[in-house]
């Protein structure tokens, strides 16, 4: 027990915690916009996969870093859009949908990595991004944010942003009416399908940020699965977050504090589970927050209901 | 002759087959009310619905103010200055009465909202009609006659010179629909033009200068209204004459016997106290303006809710909360949403038939469906209910609503049950189909069904029912057999005189 | 633009069956249509690959007994995800499910159990069904009492089984004489399913998975179980109305579409492996889901899907070796025929207007 208290209370923790969580925070924010708008994106596991593989592809054939995150994002972006068109130009099941989406950009993403290297042995590497040292004088979180790299940083100065744009810009109000009452968005002269497929491909975006974090700043080199169900927990905390951008940087952050603690309690001296138990607690740690939070969870009333204009 | 501020040349509107508005013309000038009269079906809603630009007419022209208004964008419309209440009020129920308003009237990429500045707006604008809210209220809080004063507040934040409301009355009582009228002479005295949609003679009558009957999509005739009578716009209405339905007395003598009776009922939130009995050979009249619990009672009398507390007993029987428990106890029950409640879509007709009885021995053996004895029982059904199809094996979402209804009002009936339960069995059907179901529901009677049924349609009530109750708040009132209009009105807004709109 | 965006989709008073029919075809011609630029792009002769894919798949006694021993557990996972979905309960899980199947015959056939062949051999297939099924309680529950999305769950807890398994490979359940990676002991030689052909590796599960869709056709179609749930899969809501017990619906469709993910899992260890891996599903459980919406969730339409995709994932691996084309195009293929097939599938239920 003060085995655990002492590793939380070290820096080396804490460090760890916003570099596991700045992936998760990318991705739930991305799929917040999306269903705040009234979209359930379940491309968001593939478009990770995607948004890491090309920022790395990018910086790997010379670009520079922040162009390569640019890169990833703009793939997220089309990925995205692509999910939009199908969603809400064709309405086509929402489920279904995300998850093609999410098998394409990964078997794509998988395919584009063997072409581009097809004798291989070892994952070629880049020069990742490098600790800020912005912070280095603020005593107690100071070290913390300092050891964290530029992407950290704009997952944590997004957060504010997106609550900002949500609650007090016009089209943040479009984005959340037309994931109420796509109908009232309709009567008030706004374009419900620009609104949500904006939302979608923005969000879209920011997953493939998320992705390109873990090639670009975690690590250096783009493995197969690399994601691993990291797009699924974002899913779980959005829920878990109540759709509001600062509980889903509170989510992210303890989901990140407990995988941390799993990390450390493994390596740790006195572990007797064997190492499998320690992996599954992230995964079970989602199914039951979904499970206490589901039951009171003010879904955007229009969360997956196409909307179809004139229809009768 | 005042201005003309709007003209519609020539407006036809087609789905599919149907024609819901043949080459229809009109014009409004400035300042009047125009009534727009039309039993359910005739096209009063796609018009104004075209107007506002939320469906794209075939063929036909709109101009407002003399000039040409770009089809299909609402965007377009309230530009031109028409504003629209929605007979489904377009509100996003989680957000503010402020962001409601505010949604759309800024520029979309503007980096900031203006709200402090739409707040005093609002507030003024407010006060000049008399239509109080409270900016920061969450409309899911808010009353349905306050909700319906957000949705006027948004059409007139934005400037609108041209305002439609939308069957404004269906949802309120009569003493609200009193306060609306009053809203409208402040709104006209300010210039505004109206046109008011309505299935309600008298309301049409008091409220409008002209009258326009739309029926089955064309319109029949435009009436000024100090000219015409009730009698005159029903026939022009409905094509001809009207008769009352005839109603046999009710058997006399005896002790009633108690068919269904509840007690203390109480479910869901909405509904906290209900008892009332139901006597064979009666219709049990269920009055109220929608949202005062009458959804929680008829899920509670189908089996579908749970009840908090208090019984639903079927003779001496308690029965538990299943719908299953219900059919059993022989009692039809017809939701009030045909389509996604009543009905399975995409099943066949034939299997909607037998969706309550499957399990008994006549239609499934050792967990076989016998097909055959289940197709007889659709063909019966709809033989006998005058059910319109592509026959028995076609899915029941091909049929129209009225045949919908039909085919549930059979399920329900044909087994002869003691109990009925009709939740507005009636609304949104044309004239043949009301008088077809109301048919059906008197002969049960005659043959000593005791029925309850859920209306909002008072005329519906006075025509049929025997007794009447008011629902209120959650409240169920005495039942009585001698209401008159003005008292009913009165119960179904809580008993007391309603203050007339304050100034903000 | 704006009228782009608008498109209106009118429902087609009936569904031709001639377009529903072809529509999975159509979904599959679009499909190597676009894959083809990435055969391009891998710099190989386009003809020549796709040519190369359809007969290393089918093009031999040897490459269809291939195909159908890959389509085996493919059938089953389909069938999986057809039922389920057609209740419209998301099983995503049915990866998880299948290795906690092959886990579940693992434990009963390579144990040192003294049951006689026969009490052991029904009992081995089971016990997998058995624990694909058990993966699905918390969902189902999840999703009925409490409302929680199925997909999410079923998805995560494809992580936590095959973590289980990997723990059990790493223990109890470990072939101690193996060298190199963790396998399990393996299923004694007199369960294991039988071979149907000679010089080839299809064995009996085939015949089983075949059985079982058409016997879940027959369900579907004739029994009142079937009724039920096509009638909750269809809407949930009137269901409920009439009467019908959803939630037990849902449980008991959850539970048959894990026991039949789980029994793919029995299949791939006492038929093609005879022992547990953990590579041992290159991702069956969720080509299911793309098997079953090419099939239109119907159970005889998921044996001709299954065999598809089974034909791709052999041709590729043969393809690849020839000419080069990384063995992820049959992924790609698969991925984009789902996509594909939903926009067929909407087409033909749809006639597509612009306002």
């Amino acid at each position: 027990m003060t085995e655990m208290l002492d590793i939380v209370a070290s820096v080396p923790f804490w460090i760890a915690v916003l570099r596991i969580a700045t992936p998760l925070i990318f991705g739930t924010l991305g799929v917040l916009l999306c269903e705040r708008a009234g979209v359930l994106n379940l491309g968001i596991e593939g478009i990770m996969v995607a948004g890491a593989f090309a920022g790395w592809l990018a910086v790997y054939q010379g670009a520079g870093l922040w162009t390569g995150v640019l890169v990833a994002a703009a793939v997220g972006a089309l990925f995205g859009l692509l999910h939009g068109a199908l969603t809400v130009v064709l309405a086509l099941s929402q489920h279904v949908t995300g998850l093609g989406i999410t098998l394409f950009a990964t078997s794509l993403s998988y395919y584009a990595y063997r072409v581009s290297f097809p004798k291989i042995t070892s994952p070629p590497t880049v020069n990742p991004f490098g600790g800020t040292h912005l912070f280095d004088g603020v005593p107690a979180i100071g070290p913390v944010l300092s050891a964290q790299t530029p992407l950290t940083l704009l997952a944590l100065a997004i957060v504010p942003l997106l609550a900002y744009v949500l609650y007090r810009t016009p089209v943040g109000l479009a984005v959340r009416m037309v994931g109420e009452n796509p109908a009232a968005a309709e009567g008030q002269g706004l374009s419900v399908s620009g609104v949500r497929i904006g939302a979608i491909v923005a969000g879209s975006a920011l997953m493939g940020v998320g992705g390109a974090f873990l090639t670009l700043s975690a690590f250096n080199a783009f493995y197969f699965n690399m994601i691993n169900g990291r797009g699924w927990i974002c899913v779980a905390l959005v829920v878990f977050a109540s759709w509001r951008p600062g509980k889903a940087l509170l989510g992210a952050i303890l989901f990140a504090a407990f995988d941390a603690l799993q990390l450390r309690l493994q390596q740790s001296a006195g572990a007797t589970l064997p190492y499998q138990v320690y992996l599954m607690i992230p995964y079970l740690l989602s199914i039951l927050a979904l499970a206490l939070v589901a039951r009171k969870a003010a879904y955007p009333r229009a969360l997956m209901k196409p909307y179809r204009k004139g229809e009768r | 002759m005042p201005p003309l501020v709007l003209r519609l040349s020539g407006i036809t509107k087609r789905f599919g087959a149907l024609v819901a508005n043949d080459a229809i013309s009109l014009d409004l000038a400035s300042g009047e009310v125009l009534a727009l009269l039309g039993e359910n079906g005739a096209g009063k809603s796609t018009l104004v619905n075209i107007l506002f630009g939320h469906y794209v007419a075939d063929a036909g022209a709109i101009e407002v103010f003399g000039k040409l208004l770009p089809p299909g964008d609402p965007a377009s419309a309230l530009a031109a200055g028409i504003g629209m209440v929605h007979q489904h009020f377009t509100l996003g129920d989680n957000l503010s009465v402020l962001d409601n308003v505010l949604l759309g009237t800024e520029k979309l990429w503007q980096p900031f909202s203006r709200r402090r500045e739409a707040r005093a707006r609002l507030a003024q604008i407010s006060r000049q009609f008399g239509l109080a809210v409270d900016a920061n209220a969450r409309v899911a809080d808010l009353s349905v006659g306050e909700r319906q004063r957000v949705e006027i507040l948004k059409a007139l934040y934005r400037g609108a010179r041209i305002l439609i409301l939308d069957e404004p009355t269906a949802v309120l009582t009569p003493q609200e629909s009193e306060a609306l009228f009053a809203t409208l002479k402040t709104l006209m005295a300010d210039g505004l033009s109206i046109i008011f949609i309505s299935h309600k003679l008298d309301e049409v009558l008091a409220v409008s200068q002209r009258i326009a009957v739309l029926r089955q999509g064309k319109l029949v005739a435009i009436r000024d209204s100090a000219a015409t009578s009730k009698a005159e716009l029903a026939e022009l209405m409905v094509g001809r004459r009207v008769d009352a339905p005839v109603r046999t007395t009710i058997y006399s003598g005896t002790a009633p016997e108690v068919l269904l009776s509840v007690r203390d009922l109480a479910a869901g939130g909405k509904l906290t106290r209900a008892t009332f009995e139901v006597w064979r050979g009666e219709i049990f009249g269920i009055a109220g303006v929608s949202g005062n619990g009458q959804a929680q009672l008829a899920d509670a009398l189908c089996g579908l809710l749970p009840p908090t507390q208090g019984e639903i007993r079927v003779g001496l029987q308690r029965i538990p909360a299943d719908p299953h428990a219900f059919v059993h106890a022989r009692v039809g029950r017809v939701p009030e949403d045909r389509g996604s409640v009543g009905i399975i879509g995409d099943l066949a007709i034939w299997e909607n038939a037998i969706s309550e009885r499957y399990r008994e021995p006549g239609f499934a053996r050792g967990g076989w469906l016998k097909r055959e004895a289940a197709k007889a029982q659709a063909q019966r059904i709809v033989e006998r209910f005058d059910v319109r199809s592509a026959g028995v094996d076609a899915p029941a979402k091909s049929m129209s609503g009225g045949n919908i209804q039909k085919l549930i009002l059979g399920r329900a009936l044909v087994n002869h049950p003691q109990i009925i339960i009709a939740n507005q069995p009636t609304w949104g059907l044309d004239v043949g189909a009301v008088s077809y179901i109301h048919g059906e529901l008197l002969a049960a009677r005659a043959r000593g069904a005791a029925i309850v049924l859920i209306s909002e349609d008072l005329d519906e009530l006075f025509a049929i029912a025997d007794r009447i109750a008011v629902m209120f708040h959650g409240v169920l009132s005495e039942a009585r057999d001698d209401w008159t209009v003005t008292q009913i009105g009165l119960s179904m807004a809580g008993g007391a005189q309603p203050a007339h709109a304050q100034l903000a | 633009m704006r009228n782009l965006l608008n498109l209106r989709l009118e429902a087609r008073p009936r569904v031709p069956l001639a377009m529903a029919l072809a529509s999975p075809f159509v979904a599959v011609a679009f499909t190597l249509l676009v894959c083809a630029g990435l055969v391009v792009w891998a710099g190989a002769p386009v003809t020549r690959a796709y040519a190369l894919l359809f007969e290393s798949a089918f093009g031999s006694r040897f490459a269809i007994g291939e195909t159908l021993t890959r389509a085996t557990p493919l059938i089953l996972t389909g069938l999986s995800c057809a039922v389920a979905f057609r209740a419209h309960f998301y099983n995503i899980g049915a990866e998880g499910q299948l290795y906690l199947g092959a886990l579940g015959a693992v434990a009963v056939g390579g144990s040192a159990i003294a049951l006689p062949a026969p009490i052991l051999f029904p009992l081995m297939i089971a016990a997998g069904m058995a624990a694909g099924a058990l993966l699905l309680v918390v969902p189902a529950l999840a999703k009925t009492r409490l409302g929680v999305d199925e997909v999410v769950t079923t998805l995560l807890l494809n992580f936590v089984a095959l973590l289980f398994v990997s723990m059990m490979l790493d223990g109890p359940m470990k072939d101690t004489t193996a060298m190199g990676w963790p396998q399990s002991v393996p299923i004694r030689p007199e369960l294991e399913f039988g071979k149907l052909l000679e010089r080839s590796r299809v064995h009996v599960g085939l015949i089983i998975a075949v059985a079982l869709a058409l016997a879940l056709w027959v369900v579907n179609a004739r029994t009142t179980l079937g009724y039920e749930m096509r009638a909750v899969g269809a809407n949930a809501r009137a269901a409920r109305f009439a009467g019908i017990p959803v939630d037990t619906v849902m449980l008991k469709t959850a539970l048959l579409s894990g026991a039949l993910a789980g029994l793919a899992g029995v299949g791939e260890v006492a038929g093609r492996a005879g022992y547990l891996t953990l590579d041992m599903s290159p991702g069956y459980g969720y080509s299911g889901i793309v098997i079953a919406m090419l099939a239109g969730l119907n159970p005889l339409g998921v044996v001709l899907a299954a065999v598809f995709v089974a034909g791709l994932i052999v041709g590729a691996d043969s393809m690849s070796r020839a000419v080069g084309v990384p063995t992820y195009l049959a992924d790609v293929i698969v991925a984009v025929s789902l996509l594909s097939m939903l926009f067929a599938a909407m087409l033909a239920r749809y006639r597509v207007r612009w306002s």
